[in-house]
């Protein structure tokens, strides 16, 4: 039961992460590899912002995501708008883009191997038991739990309610169709990559009230976001977030059954079961 | 080869005639005599290197000839299909713990053949896993995959009890050593000089151009990536598994460690990916500079390898190589325009 639960608050928090790939992925169609690097930085934002002033990380997000979303407009505007001019085919993009971004991802490691050095960073926050159907939990968990549900709705809503988010929407289903009914796509694209990368650093910065964070752990969390999309389906941020609970059931189940240390494992496991039965995702349209 | 002719000529449709023009223009030619040649040159005069110079310049000789070989094998898949790999440090790490492993069980050359299994059976499987559906899941599969086996290997180790770092102790002067790295690069130079004037190679430029056409023009795609994969990756097993002895000391963070991958890929890059010899002009002038780098800043490596990996894809998008033809293209161009303005005042006099 326990393990359920776990999995479940884990889950929240990688639904955070995997939406703001997803926005990056599916509208604006760069496959980011630097995308874990983000949400690192994020998490060493909110570690480096908690000891320094004492308030709460929650606070703390209120810094890290606009000016997360200010970095990752830069990247799109100065890095990616180069690649989505010369680039002759889809095809072309995609192969461009996961280099650069795979360049950039070193930079970040490099940027915050400079910055914090390589130990492991960790710090202490609510760190009390709650207890939910008379078993204890990190209360730390709880809370990084709930502000990730609220960040997931809110950016749900967004997409669903509001012009800019339906604008945003009809880019990931056809860029080209959207700028026919007059949507700016190199606009949108760059809101939707910057607004990606803002979700991701808040669901590092979420993560990091429970978890330890070193520089080089962006890969691994790249990897998990990616693993996410694609189970849930590219297109689609339902599937995003079932997936991402499936994801942190999985890990967890293998963390307490297996070793703490194969948590990737499960992640690939995963990856290769979707692969070999349903490649479009779970919520994914069979392409013809 | 024979057999991949006769096949040709059964078939008389426009493609297949297109094919054989295109394997009769291949056919071992006078320039391919010449850079074959050339080729044997080069190598022959490396191989030397060891009775002039030991220590420093040696090692250096030594990671030019890995890498080289590293490069090479990456492009052979890479290149042609543009299904970019990040796991060259999976399968040189899988080469590197077969030999770590077995080392006082089995003899060394046992070690590299076993080695080079494990990393052809690994690559089968997920060249099976992900190979099959195009698209980008083969980029996301090979960008975890040496933390992946990394992380199961650290945890094989704590199971059975074993130490995580394991010593690698066999006698080997410097200059075998690179003579037997130098053997490992000239194969896989010449299987890959082979692969790309044969069927399966011309098949691969057609997926990397459009992978539907090819499918329309019947070839098995999922066959020919899984084989290339195969191919390229056995050879960085085998790759790990010949320079573990140097290594001396085998860990599972330094064994897998992803800078490896990155390593090569750049390099590749900085080359060019669609000319055999692109890795190689690559490979040469950055690990010089490198070994430069790490020497002034080795605390900042892994931010300026991502520089200079940025202002690779940026600037210099088609490698040293497409510099070069562009260059030689442009001077063959003016060179034209001269000869031919020659010719017309040439003709005004008579």
């Amino acid at each position: 039961m326990d393990i359920i639960i776990i999995g479940l608050l884990l889950g929240g928090t990688y639904a955070l992460m995997a939406m703001g790939l997803q926005l990056q992925y599916g509208v604006a169609r760069i496959m980011n590899l630097a995308n874990g690097e983000m949400l690192v930085a994020g998490a060493f934002g909110t570690f480096w912002f908690y000891s320094a002033t004492k308030f709460s990380p929650l606070i703390s997000l209120a810094v890290i995501v606009p000016l997360a979303f200010a970095a990752n407009w830069a990247i799109y505007r100065v890095l990616i708008t180069p690649l989505v001019r010369r680039a002759k085919s889809q095809g072309q993009l995609e192969v461009d883009s996961i280099l650069a971004t795979f360049g950039l991802s070193f930079i970040f490691v490099g940027g915050l191997l400079a910055l914090f050095g390589g130990d492991y960073l960790s710090y202490s926050y609510l760190a009390r038991p709650i207890f939910i159907l008379g078993q204890p939990y990190g209360l730390n968990r709880v809370t990084a739990f709930i502000g990730a549900l609220a960040l997931c709705a809110g950016l749900y809503i967004w997409l669903h309610k509001t012009r800019a988010g339906l604008a945003l929407r009809a880019v990931a289903v056809s860029p080209s169709a959207a700028g026919l009914v007059s949507i700016n796509v190199p606009r949108a694209s760059a809101l939707a990559f910057a607004l990606g990368g803002a979700v991701t650093a808040a669901g590092g910065s979420l993560l990091s009230i429970f978890l330890t964070f070193d520089a080089s752990l962006g890969v691994v969390f790249t990897l998990k976001a990616l693993v996410i999309v694609i189970m849930g389906g590219v297109s689609d941020i339902r599937g995003a977030i079932v997936a991402a609970f499936i994801l942190g059931l999985a890990e967890t189940i293998v963390a307490s059954l297996v070793d703490p240390g194969l948590t990737l494992a499960a992640a690939y496991v995963l990856f290769i079961v979707i692969l070999l039965i349903k490649p479009e995702g779970l919520f994914g349209r069979r392409s013809s | 080869m024979s057999n991949a002719d006769t096949h040709g000529d059964t078939k008389p449709t426009a493609f297949a005639q297109a094919m054989l023009d295109l394997r009769e223009s291949a056919v071992l030619s006078g320039t391919e005599k010449r850079n074959l040649a050339i080729c044997a040159i080069v190598a022959a005069l490396w191989a030397l290197l060891p009775l002039f110079s030991t220590g420093y310049i040696l090692s250096l000789g030594i990671s030019i000839t890995i890498f080289a070989g590293l490069a090479t094998s990456w492009t052979l898949f890479s290149g042609p299909t543009n299904y970019i790999s990040l796991a060259t440090a999976a399968f040189f790490g899988i080469g590197m713990y077969t030999v770590a492993g077995g080392v006082n069980l089995l003899p060394y050359p046992v070690l590299i053949l076993i080695a080079a299994v494990a990393g052809a059976l690994f690559a089968a499987l997920i060249g099976l896993a992900t190979l099959r559906i195009s698209g980008v899941y083969f980029v996301i599969f090979s960008l975890g995959l040496a933390e992946l086996v990394r992380q199961v290997v650290s945890w094989g180790q704590h199971v059975m009890g074993t130490s995580s770092g394991l010593y690698v102790l066999v006698d080997r002067s410097d200059s075998v050593f690179f003579w037997q790295l130098l053997v490992f690069t000239l194969v896989v130079f010449l299987v890959s000089w082979w692969i790309g004037r044969s069927r399966l190679g011309f098949a691969l430029r057609i997926i990397g151009n459009d992978e539907v056409v090819a499918v329309h023009c019947g070839i098995n795609t999922a066959r020919a990536k899984v084989t290339l994969f195969i191919i390229s990756s056995t050879f960085a097993a085998i790759a790990g598994a010949l320079v573990a002895p140097r290594w001396s000391y085998v860990e599972p963070t330094l064994a897998f460690s992803p800078f490896l991958s990155f390593q090569v890929v750049i390099m590749s890059l900085l080359g060019g990916v669609h000319r055999l010899w692109g890795p190689l002009v690559g490979v040469i002038p950055f690990t010089i500079m490198w070994e430069f780098i790490s020497a002034k800043f080795p605390s900042q490596t892994t931010l300026l390898l991502g520089v200079a990996f940025l202002l690779i894809v940026y600037f210099i998008p088609h490698g040293f190589v497409g510099l070069i033809e562009d260059f030689s293209r442009r001077r063959s161009g003016i060179w034209a325009a001269l000869r031919s303005k020659w010719q017309a005042k040439g003709g005004g006099h008579e």
